[in-house]
This record gives structure tokens, C-alpha cells and sequence, in this order.
């Protein structure tokens, strides 16, 4: 009994337990991975994919998916960009635009990614279509009219003011790192997720569509209004990701979030939200994403060839999936 | 050839927290009907699952056929000559029955080195197989268009086609109406005849004597023995499989009615097959059973009334006033309630604990600032449905899918319960729940009308509408056929009202 004991739980943990050793083997052995620089390097790598892989949790959660996240970040970049470039930029993309204040762009950003989570929301509950179509037919739109605005043109010459958001911090005594406002935003928004998910209706209504959306709507859950905040929520959040990421790297193309609505679906998988819904919660999927961007970092110290990397990252995908559905299938 | 097909000696199996199996011996004859009864959660559908290979025993031995046999999984059982017939058949619906039956295991022949399947003698075999069990159907038929019942046959043919020396029944008749378990047992008897053994699971006591040779009971795991049909009554039974006696199987009625509380005028569904102008009245404190054979739309009306189907027409005159409901939302704000027929696809949420089961529809009586659950006083609210419903769970917090049915029903009248509704609409409320639970909840059904709270309760078992109603409305086809107070219902007034248009 107690040898079973232990094999399931190394099973049930076997991704955590095996980057755990790695995380150890690269931290010995390579110079400079146990450090207050890489470990804030990691966090501010983490910091918008957690806040995409939450936007996509919901839909996940009510056994829908949302595959325009990655596109929907890169139209919240290329649209914060373009409106928030300095004044003396040649190739401002915009050469006559007033200074507009940087919490008016965020709204407006968001509002309109999170106008067309709630288009898939509204295709998904009235027309049923399936998420899985809706979103990926929303993907291609999306892209489609980040091309129009942009004309594709890679936009730089940020203002200061908004690239300090992902650079500067607060400075707490006793650490040489500055806590980064990036890394701040992120936990505000786990938090939100977790009060959302734990301590109100609309999380227990999300669970409960996931577990048996008929039996939901027998029981009064109002399954449409849900799905549709759920959608909406995502959107608002990729948006709001996108602003971050652009104003992490200093600048945007259209391509900005190509893909990482995989990267987002792959992480809260292997934190443990199920595929067949009703199940997950935040720190798991902090979990999950954790995992993906220390296995990066780790390959990048090692300086495994990026193509092995991406080979690598999608072993682990299927390897964690594996071992998650076997938690659920082993206890029949 | 030993005087056994099968014997389950001292099987043994647990789950994290119970004990399902406590040394259980079960002992089939050939050719014969053997019954295997107990209550819910007595071990019954995990003893048949260890037999089947789905559940791996943790201790005993199965000898079939005189052989000391390890079955791993259900390919093996069916190889070995075993089929089992679930209660919650699961068949392609968009195939056609011959494929449905020889889904796995498609007969083939040979063009040169390729091998492909034998579409003729497919159709063949199948045609032969459904004559076997009395069916008069092509075999190119899609399933979706035959009823329950004969989906049921297709089932049995198909455990049959195996070759099967034991079938395994798992309920089968629960959906049925009277002629189609009729026709259920003439295929059983002459399965019999042709030397085929089955064990036969049901809650129906009068099915059991009429159709079985022996009968196995089961109480909390453990084997309580083994009677030949013939010397069993009902009482008996129930006495074995509860241990102890009943003496009344319905609470005393102390509730009176009162005023007309809900009106319902001229419902008609939007499908013209389903129900049509049905009106009546329903009283406060009033237990108002709804009778019909399965197919009376019963279910369906009253679904419509919830929210959950269209109408056409059809007003609800609610305490006075016209009421719309739209949704269930619309309903459940008023007060009313209703537990569905079908606890799986539209009760029970499987991942979730039953505290999440219970406060899903009450969310918004523990609310703080109007944002906040109050898990406290949600909890607390769940406790006490635990207690009073006297639902066994480990904790509040197990995922209701490892419940037994019993206590999954519970669980789900607690749900409304905790919403405090005025009406409470329970469609087969006693489904495929022992005779233990059964009282329970005519007790919490009493109770409730006794409180002043008005019941609509649509069964499709006679004593139990007959003993619990103080007015019966039945259905036939879709038109309500006829009103019968509690006192002068019979059976056969009943019955005759129940094909009044047929």
C-alpha cells in the first residue's frame, strides 16, 4: 500500500518532480541560473502568458477552447503601439497623434479585444458553433484585420512612459532587483482570477457548465450570459496581455503572439485543467505555465539548438496530458 | 459439467474509504434466471463489474464454466462467453443495427491479400439475430429510429451474437412500459430454453418472482444468500435485502390541501406529437401524481411548464397572476422546482462535490455585498441536507460521481430543497433507488406537503402514485385522459385511463 502510495504520486507529479531535478542539474551547473536577475528575468517571462492561460482557462473549463488568443494579443500589441508611440519617432505610425494618456489606450485596447472575445461568445451560445471553429475562424479574422490597421509595419519608438510599465518597479530594501510592475499586474490578476473562480457565482456557474451544462440551465445558471462573460473575460485579458508583451519588448509586428494560444492551452493542461471540464483552478495553472517557461530557460542555458527546444516542448505536452488523464482513468 | 456455470467465491473489493465487497459468493446455475437483488450501494453493479473485467478484484476466485478464469478486461468476458447488457446503453446512434451489433468484430473476406468486410453475410447474421430476439426490423435500420425498448433488444441481440453462455442484465427494464417487458420476457425465456444463464438486477419485485429461478441478495457488501424464486414473496425480500422488517412502505398522509396555488391552462407543445391542451389545477399542500404509460409526455409537460421546452400556447397562473417562463431561471425565481427524469444528463454535475451539487441553484441566498459566496453559511446549509436527507458520502466534498443512485437523488433534492421552493416538481423521483431510500424520500415528500409546499410528482410505478397522492392526473398520448382522487385510484382505473386514446 505504501509503495503504491508513492509511485502515484511520483506519477501524478512526474513532470514537477523531472524539472525540479533539471532546474537543479542547470542551477549547479551552469553559472548565473540560481540568480536574482534570472529568477526576475523568468517572472517577467511569465507574467503575460499567465495572464493569457487564465483568459483561456474559462473556456476550458466549460469544455470550449479559444484559439484567436494569440492573435488577439497581437492586435492589442500593434493597437497600443500605434497609438502610444514618442512624439519624435521619424516612423511614427501615426505622425500627427496627440499624447494620449496611457490608461485611455489600455481601455481602449481592451474593450475591443474583449469586444471580439464576446463575438465568439455570442457565435458559440446563439449559433452553436463550436468553440473550437468559432475561435478558429475568429483567429484568421483577427489576423486579417491586424494586417488592414497595421499595413503590417513593425512598430517601435515607444513612449517611455509605457515601456517602463514592463522595465521599472518598486526597489524593496534587501533585494537589488526591482519588483517589477509586470510582475505586480500578474499577481493582481491571479488574484482576481481566483476570487472569481472561488468566491463569486460566476465561477461556480463556469464549473458547473463544464461538469453538465444541461443539468446547469435545469438548475438556473443562465448558461448563455456565462459563456458569455467567459469569452469576453478572455479576450479583455489577451488584450490587456498584448498591451504588456508590446510594451515589454519595446515594440510590435503583427506576427506578436503568433501562437500562444497553444503555448496558453498546452500550460493550463499540464496544470491540471481538464480537458473534459469542470475541473482547474489558478494556481494550478500558474503551475502549468511555470513549468513550460522554466523548461525554456533551462534548454536555453544548456544552449540546447531551438529546434530540439521545440521538440522537447511538445514531448512535455503530451507527456503531461498523459499523465493527467491517468490520475482520472486510474481511480475506475 | 458441474452443477455450476459460474461461481464467485469470497470476491473482495475496495475503493479509497469502502469497502464494496466483503467475501461474496454468487453461484449460477446453466439455463437458468437468476435475480440478483440488494439495495443501492449493497455491491451488486461492482460485483457484476468484477465478473465483466471493468473492476479489478482485490481478493477471491471466478470459476466459469469449470474452469478457474482471470478476466481483465470486457473483450476477455465476451471471449469467454460472458455479455453484459448495461442499464445505460451507450449505441451509435447515426450506424445501423447490424453495425451496432458487430461493431469490433465486423465478419470479413478476402479480395486477393486484402481483407474487407463481408456487407452480406453482415446484413445476414443480423437478420438471423434479430429474429432470435423477436424483433421484425431490416437490419439496415439506423438506431435512431427505433424506441428504447427496441434499442434494448438490439442489445441483447448483440450479447447474444457472442455466443454468450451468461448475460448479464442490468436493470432493463427501468425504461420500459408493460407490453415491451412483456416482450423482454419471452426473449429471456427463450434464451433460457436454449441453455443461456442470466442475472437478472432489478428493484422490481413482482418482475423478479415472475421471471427468475433463484434469487441472490446482497446487503452493504456482503452476501446474504441464496432462495429459490418459488419460496420468496415481496415482503421477504425486502426484509432480507434491508434487514429488517417494513412494515409500511408509504408514510401516513396527514397533509391536507388547500387553495389553488398554480393554474396551468391549454399547454401545447410546439411538436405536434408531444402534449396538447392539457389544463389543471394544483392545490397548497397537495401531492398531485401524474400517471401515463412511458411515451405520455409526461415529462415533456412538465418540462415545458419549467422552462425547458416550447409551447405553442399555454398560460401559468401562478398564486393569482399570470406568470412567463422562459427559462428555468424564470421558474426557480418563483419558487418552483423540479427534478428531472434523467439524473445524468440533466441532475448530477459528475466532477463536482456534492457541496457544489447541493448550492448550485441557491447561489444567491449566501451572498455577501451581493458579490461574495459565503462558503460558511453555504457549507453549513450543506450539512445539514446531508443530515436530514441522510445521504452517505464521505465528505461534503467527494465528487458526486462515486455516490451510489440513491444517494446521487438525494443529493439532488437537497439541491432544491435548499432553495425553499413552493412547488416542487419531481419527475420519477424514486427511479432505480432501493427500498430503504424509497421511504426516505416519500417520507421527505410527506413532509413537504405537510409544510404547505404543493408537489407534482409523475411516476411510472402504480403503488407508489397510488400511495402517495391525494389526486392523480392521468396522461395518454400526449392529452390528459382523466383526474382520480387518491382514495378510489386502483390500478385499473388507472390502467384504463392510461390507454383511454390508444
Amino acid at each position: 500500500m505504501e509503495t503504491k502510495k508513492i509511485k502515484d504520486f511520483l506519477a501524478n507529479n512526474a513532470i514537477i518532480l523531472l524539472l525540479f531535478i533539471l532546474v537543479l542539474y542547470v542551477g549547479v551547473t551552469q553559472d548565473g541560473f540560481f540568480s536574482m536577475t534570472n529568477f526576475f528575468n523568468i517572472a517577467s517571462n511569465v507574467s503575460p502568458r499567465f495572464i493569457i492561460a487564465l483568459g483561456v482557462s474559462g473556456t476550458l473549463i466549460t469544455k470550449g477552447t479559444d484559439l484567436s488568443a494569440g492573435r488577439l494579443v497581437g492586435l492589442g500589441g500593434v493597437l497600443s503601439c500605434t497609438l502610444l508611440q514618442r512624439a519624435d519617432y521619424t516612423a511614427k505610425f501615426f505622425p500627427n497623434l496627440p499624447e494620449i494618456p496611457i490608461i485611455i489606450v489600455l481601455l481602449g485596447v481592451v474593450l475591443l479585444t474583449g469586444f471580439f472575445g464576446f463575438l465568439n461568445g455570442t457565435v458559440i451560445s446563439y449559433l452553436n458553433v463550436p468553440p473550437f471553429l468559432t475561435t478558429l475562424g475568429m483567429q484568421t479574422i483577427v489576423y486579417g484585420i491586424n494586417l488592414v490597421y497595421s499595413g503590417a509595419t513593425p512598430l517601435g519608438g515607444l513612449r517611455k512612459d509605457y515601456t517602463q510599465i514592463a522595465s521599472a518597479g518598486i526597489k524593496i530594501p534587501g533585494i537589488s532587483e526591482l519588483i517589477k510592475y509586470l510582475l505586480i499586474i500578474a499577481v493582481i490578476v491571479g488574484l482576481f482570477f481566483w476570487f472569481l473562480y472561488n468566491k463569486t457565482r460566476h465561477g461556480k456557474y463556469m464549473y458547473a457548465i463544464g461538469g453538465n451544462e444541461n443539468a446547469a440551465e435545469v438548475s438556473g445558471v443562465n448558461t448563455v450570459a456565462a459563456k458569455l462573460r467567459i469569452y469576453t473575460l478572455a479576450g479583455v485579458m489577451y488584450g490587456f496581455a498584448g498591451f504588456l508583451l508590446a510594451a515589454k519588448s519595446g515594440g510590435a509586428s503583427v506576427n506578436l503572439g503568433l501562437g500562444y494560444e497553444l503555448e496558453a492551452i498546452a500550460a493550463c493542461t499540464i496544470g491540471g485543467v481538464s480537458t473534459t471540464g469542470g475541473i482547474g483552478t489558478v494556481p494550478g495553472i500558474l503551475i502549468g505555465v511555470l513549468v513550460f517557461e522554466l523548461l525554456k530557460t533551462c534548454m536555453q542555458f544548456l544552449s540546447i539548438d531551438t529546434s530540439w527546444q521545440y521538440i522537447v516542448q511538445g514531448l512535455v505536452i503530451i507527456i503531461a496530458v498523459a499523465l493527467d488523464i491517468r490520475k482520472y482513468t486510474a481511480k475506475k | 459439467m458441474s452443477e455450476y456455470i459460474l461461481q464467485m467465491k469470497n470476491i473482495s473489493k475496495s475503493f479509497p474509504g469502502v469497502k464494496a465487497l466483503d467475501q461474496v459468493n454468487l453461484n449460477i446455475r446453466p439455463g437458468t434466471v437468476h435475480a440478483l437483488m440488494g439495495e443501492n450501494g449493497a455491491g451488486k453493479s461492482t460485483l457484476m463489474k468484477c465478473l465483466f473485467g471493468i473492476y479489478k478484484m482485490d481478493e477471491g476466485e471466478i470459476i466459469f464454466n469449470g474452469e478457474n478464469v482471470n478476466i481483465t478486461n470486457t473483450a476477455d468476458a465476451l471471449s469467454k462467453g460472458i455479455a453484459m447488457v448495461q442499464q445505460e446503453q451507450s449505441p451509435i446512434l447515426d450506424r445501423s443495427i447490424a453495425e451496432n451489433i458487430f461493431l469490433g468484430r465486423f465478419p470479413t473476406k478476402k479480395i486477393g491479400p486484402i481483407e474487407i468486410i463481408d456487407h452480406n453475410k453482415l446484413y445476414s447474421e443480423t437478420d438471423k439475430l434479430l429474429k432470435k430476439v423477436n424483433m421484425d426490423f431490416n437490419s439496415k435500420v439506423k438506431l435512431s429510429s427505433l424506441s428504447v425498448s427496441q434499442m434494448q433488444s438490439v442489445e441483447i441481440a448483440k450479447a447474444v451474437s457472442a455466443d454468450a453462455k451468461l448475460v448479464i442484465m442490468d436493470e432493463p427494464t427501468s425504461s420500459l412500459t408493460e407490453n415491451e417487458v412483456e416482450g423482454l420476457f419471452d426473449i429471456i425465456n427463450s434464451l433460457r430454453d436454449n441453455g443461456v444463464s442470466i442475472i437478472y438486477i432489478s428493484h422490481k419485485m413482482e418482475e423478479i418472482l415472475q421471471i427468475s429461478d433463484e434469487v441472490s441478495i446482497m446487503r452493504d457488501g456482503t452476501y446474504v444468500g441464496t432462495w429459490p424464486a418459488k419460496e420468496l414473496t415481496t415482503d421477504l425480500i425486502i426484509k432480507k435485502m434491508v434487514g429488517r422488517e417494513l412494515t409500511n412502505r408509504f408514510p401516513p398522509k396527514e397533509n391536507a390541501p388547500g387553495d389553488v396555488v398554480l393554474e396551468i391552462k391549454d399547454f401545447s407543445s410546439i411538436d405536434p406529437k408531444s402534449f396538447k391542451n392539457v389544463s389543471f389545477n394544483l392545490r397548497e399542500g397537495e401531492i398531485l401524481g401524474i400517471g401515463g404509460l412511458v411515451g405520455a409526455q409526461r415529462t415533456e409537460l412538465m418540462e415545458a411548464i419549467f422552462g425547458i421546452r416550447h409551447t405553442v400556447s399555454g398560460k401559468v397562473i401562478y398564486k393569482g397572476e399570470e406568470i412567463k417562463i422562459k427559462r428555468p431561471r424564470d421558474a426557480i425565481v418563483k419558487g418552483i422546482a423540479l427534478l428531472t427524469e434523467d439524473r445524468r444528463a440533466t441532475g448530477i454535475f459528475g466532477v463536482l462535490s456534492v457541496a457544489d451539487n447541493v448550492g448550485i441553484a441557491s447561489l444567491d441566498n449566501y451572498l455577501d455585498h451581493k458579490i461574495v459566496i459565503n462558503n460558511k453559511e453555504l457549507e453549513k446549509v450543506v450539512s445539514e441536507n446531508i443530515k436530514k436527507m441522510s445521504i452517505k458520502t464521505p465528505s461534503s466534498k467527494t465528487q458526486i460521481k462515486s455516490l451510489s443512485g440513491g444517494n446521487q437523488q438525494k443529493v439532488i433534492i437537497g439541491r432544491w430543497l435548499a432553495n425553499n421552493p413552493d412547488i416542487l416538481i419531481l419527475d420519477e423521483p424514486t427511479r432505480g433507488i432501493d427500498v430503504g431510500a424509497k421511504y426516505e424520500i416519500y417520507t421527505i415528500i410527506e413532509e413537504l406537503a405537510q409544510q404547505g409546499k404543493s408537489i407534482i410528482m409523475i411516476s411510472s410505478e402504480m403503488p407508489e402514485l397510488i400511495g402517495m397522492s391525494d389526486r392523480i392526473m392521468v396522461m395518454c398520448e400526449g392529452k390528459v385522459s382523466g383526474f382520480v382522487e387518491g382514495e378510489e385510484a386502483t390500478q385499473e382505473n388507472i390502467m384504463s385511463l392510461a390507454t383511454k386514446f390508444m
